[in-house]
């Protein structure tokens, strides 16, 4: 995001819906040919080492300059199933775009834009950019139609499989569809993609819990293989007391609120405490300042220095008005005779011995509680995992994380894969839809390459 | 302050920028205009008998964004009738005594046609006549102008017959449509001119439209050779004028024009021996107040050197200026890539291991960061990875002791020379 390039910064408390479009303008046709234009098309070009998936940046940037925009999309969907919400997503800042040369000697070039760029013409075009394969008997089930599990279809259908795709809500996508802010990626960006993977002969169960509508067992019995994308689960308990009062919200349900109309309007004029300092969270207080709060605060329990946000995103809430209440650690949430949240009671926080990730471990300061009078409470302290569902697959994992062999993707069942953020954490892989998006593909070929294997040794035997 | 006055062939001029003959020159209005903004002389849009135009005349070429790299038209000579533009040009050379106003003259090749006109226009005060033996289309088909400017007895007979009636000095300004530019030079210096310029327009056909796949421009429907000119031309038009500066037979002051867009380009031109420089598409790109640019910084350029008037650069690098068989043939260059200002784009490495002689390595140093190295004993010194470099600075082209120095006529000389066996 390039926060330069931010155009309307007002709030509209009459129209909630103008808050929630996309805040930064796509480039304009001079705007893309000119910055196109200045790309090096470097050889053997750091932004596509630092790019997870791989995309060859100058190719597709070579071809939004030459008028190839059919051809330049291809390059980035090719390399990246999800290639049009990454173009919004991804930090490129700490990727691609910081990886650029142009940082050394002038600007870096604004690569998610032109990657936006070129993925707008195969929207507004209705380009379909893939072809299935020739059809080869297998069959794969995707449990989760979210990055991973749709980066996984795709890929798998190219190459001749047969893929069903088992998602639990109403619409493929995944958090690209629900748990990213409209105003960062509108809901119709992430619908295409899932769209284009539907136009390959892959079938999507929406609305399709497994576990509860379709056994794992028949899941194990009826395909020859088995993706798990399953993500993870609702932000944990806070464990304080008052968690259960009316006004306090899981802060992936509160931004998956507003991604489908319409908007909630309880919460113009009211004051929000957001709890935590990381990406979610910081998309929880953006989206409360969208919804017209009047005051949003975001409470952790450490400093600037340990926040998990990334800095464009922190100067983001920053530039939104949002205050930040470093060393606050919430005590506990005070209901008024209703039972809804009239205040939250926090203490004040030092800075200790590092603990085991490295960063200060916070210790309470003696006699420093405080309370601040707000209306609701919004936690984003991180998310649980679909620990039962993944036992009912019988795989090893530690604390929610799916133990995966990192060659093959493979879990402790040989016939189960995993991609995503089922296996993101105890130190595997970044949580960002880009790494995903790789691990969904790579998946894919593992698959296939295991296929080919045994179809080798088939042939051989014969 | 430099003195930046000229004495071009006679013809004075406070400095050295001139409008070349062209859609910028076409008025008074527009001359006047452009003397306001500090040109220094304008070479009217060329006078003869009036003429039709068609709709839609001019392309620009672009380059990777960069809009009128190139530049391309099918107008004719003026299409106003003389007695108007004679009209205005007494009216512009009285209201601006001290600038340079030549007039253009294109007629079919007949002594009388000549006489009258260069006539009629000297009655109304012009400082100079350009006689255009250039123009590459339209009037070409009609036998002027670059058709009577390729056949070297016609441009020194018009010449002659211009110069018989003449009170001014006259300029013949040379197409490049020609094999050697210096064949028609010298018919113009045997025909009396006191002065060529060059160059005018390259034939040319701008493009095709992709979708229609009409020629660019087309009239409806139908395209037509233009004239090429703009910013892509200029090492054509500087080569053709060192060859005509280095030329000792071609003894007279070039005006040298083609592609010129700044001071830095016209300083180029005049060391390679232009007296005064000529300029349009800058102008049609961007309007007369580029001109100001043009004169403060060629101005801040002969301070920074210490040089006092034009005099000190006209010229100067026309005798570095020579045939192939006369280059050092043992001289050596390298390449030395300065990792500190170099930025790893790599470009360097691709285009020597594609196009040339696969001399850079892509490294890694010591803490792993990665390098770029010229192995030197393979590198030939050709160029290519510092043209290609993005940054300035970060490849240097450095000269390293190689043997005494041995042309190749100096080398045919010596196995043709008797060997005497002692």
């Amino acid at each position: 995001m390039h926060l330069n390039r931010v155009k309307n910064k007002k709030i509209s408390l009459d129209d909630l819906r103008v808050n929630f479009s996309e805040i930064e303008p796509a480039l304009t046709q001079k705007e893309a040919m000119d910055e196109a234009n200045r790309c090096l098309y470097c050889y053997d070009a750091p932004c596509i080492q630092a790019c997870p998936t791989g995309i060859n940046i100058p190719s597709f940037i070579k071809k939004i300059a030459s008028g190839n925009l059919k051809g330049s999309a291809k390059v980035i969907m090719e390399a990246n199933p999800v290639g049009a919400s990454c173009a919004r997503v991804c930090p490129t800042e700490e990727l691609c775009e910081g990886a650029c040369v142009l940082n050394d000697a002038s600007l870096p070039i604004m690569i998610g834009n032109l990657q936006r760029h070129a993925t707008n013409w195969a929207i507004e075009n209705n380009a379909q950019l893939f072809e299935a394969g020739q059809v080869n008997g297998k069959k794969v089930a995707i449990i989760g139609g979210g990055p991973a599990g749709l980066s996984s279809a795709r890929e798998l259908a190219r190459l001749g499989y047969e893929v069903t795709i088992f998602e639990a809500k109403e619409k493929a996508g995944g958090l690209d569809t629900f748990g990213i802010v409209s105003f960062r990626l509108p809901q119709e960006i992430s619908l295409w993609e899932v769209q284009q993977v539907e136009n390959l002969g892959v079938t999507i169960h929406t609305n399709t819990k497994v576990g509860r509508d379709i056994q794992v067992e028949e899941i194990i019995n009826n395909y020859d293989a088995v993706i798990l994308a399953i993500g993870m689960s609702k932000v944990p308990m806070l464990g304080i007391e008052g968690e259960d009062a009316e006004g306090v919200y899981d802060a992936i349900e509160f931004v998956e609120n507003t991604k489908t109309p319409p908007l909630d309007h309880q919460f113009v004029g009211k004051r929000i405490a957001v709890i935590g300092a990381g990406n979610t969270a910081i998309d929880a207080a953006t989206c409360s300042v969208r919804l017209g709060a009047a005051d949003v605060k975001m409470v952790y329990r450490r400093t600037e220095a340990e926040m998990t946000a990334y800095e464009f995103e922190y100067e983001f809430a920053k530039q939104d008005g949002v205050e930040f209440r470093w060393l606050t650690q919430p005590t506990k949430i005070i209901k008024d005779e209703s039972g809804k949240v009239k205040a939250l009671e926090c203490v004040n926080m030092e800075l200790g011995e590092p603990d085991e990730s490295g960063r200060r471990r916070p210790v309470q300061v003696p006699n420093s509680t405080f309370t601040m009078e707000v209306d609701a409470v919004i936690k984003a302290i991180g998310q649980t995992r679909y620990t039962s569902l993944i036992e009912e697959f019988g795989l090893e994992h530690n604390w929610g994380v799916v133990k995966i062999d990192t060659e093959t993707h493979q879990t402790s069942n040989p016939k189960v894969y995993a991609a995503g953020d089922v296996i993101f954490g105890d130190g595997q892989g970044d949580a960002m839809v880009v790494t995903a998006a790789q691990q969904g593909k790579l998946t894919a070929h593992a698959i296939h390459q295991k296929f080919i294997a045994e179809n080798q040794v088939a042939i051989e035997s014969r | 302050m430099a003195d930046l006055r000229v004495n071009f062939a006679g013809i004075k001029a406070p400095n050295p920028f001139w409008l070349a003959s062209a859609p910028p020159t076409n008025s008074g209005y527009q001359v006047q205009r452009a003397f306001e903004a500090g040109w220094g002389g304008a070479v009217w849009k060329t006078l003869g008998d009036p003429i039709l135009n068609v709709s839609s005349r001019f392309a620009g070429t672009s380059y990777n964004g960069q809009r009128v790299a190139g530049f391309n038209n099918i107008e004719l000579i003026t299409d106003r009738p003389l007695e108007v533009n004679l009209k205005e040009i007494y009216e512009t050379k009285k209201k601006y005594p001290h600038h340079a106003v030549i007039a253009s003259l294109m007629v079919e090749p007949n002594q009388a046609a000549w006489h009258d006109i260069v006539k009629r226009v000297q009655d109304v005060g012009v400082d100079g006549f350009e006689l255009n033996f250039g123009c590459p289309h339209g009037m070409a088909e009609r036998g002027m102008g670059a058709a009577s400017g390729q056949v070297p007895e016609l441009v020194e007979k018009q010449t002659y017959w211009a110069k018989e009636v003449a009170e001014v000095p006259v300029i013949v300004k040379l197409t490049p449509n020609i094999t050697d530019i210096t064949a028609t030079a010298y018919a113009a210096v045997q025909g009396g001119a006191d002065a060529i310029s060059m160059i005018n327009t390259i034939n040319s056909l701008a493009g095709v439209d992709l979708d229609s796949w009409n020629t660019i421009p087309n009239v409806a429907g139908k395209g037509a050779h233009g004239g090429y000119c703009g910013p892509a031309v200029k090492p054509i038009a500087l080569n053709m004028v060192a060859e005509c500066a280095r030329n000792p037979e071609i003894n007279v002051p070039i005006s040298g024009m083609g592609g010129v867009s700044t001071w830095q380009d016209a300083v180029e031109f005049m060391l390679m021996g232009a007296g005064s420089i000529q300029v349009c598409t800058a102008a049609m790109h961007h309007g007369f107040s580029i001109v100001e640019d043009m004169v403060d910084g060629l101005n801040n350029y002969l301070d920074e050197k210490g040089i006092a008037n034009l005099d000190g650069i006209v010229g100067k690098s026309v005798e570095k200026y020579s045939d192939w068989g006369n280059l050092d043939l043992n001289y050596k260059v390298v390449a030395r890539i300065n990792n500190d200002t170099c930025i790893n784009c790599n470009k360097c490495h691709i285009a020597c291991e594609d196009a040339s002689h696969q001399c850079i390595d892509m490294l890694k140093d010591t803490s792993g960061e990665p390098i770029l190295r010229v192995r030197e004993e393979d590198c030939v010194g050709c160029n290519l990875c510092s043209i290609v470099c993005p940054v300035d600075g970060a490849i240097d082209m450095v000269e390293i002791p190689n043997g005494e120095p041995m042309t190749w006529n100096e080398r045919q000389a010596a196995i043709k020379a008797p060997v005497c066996n002692s």
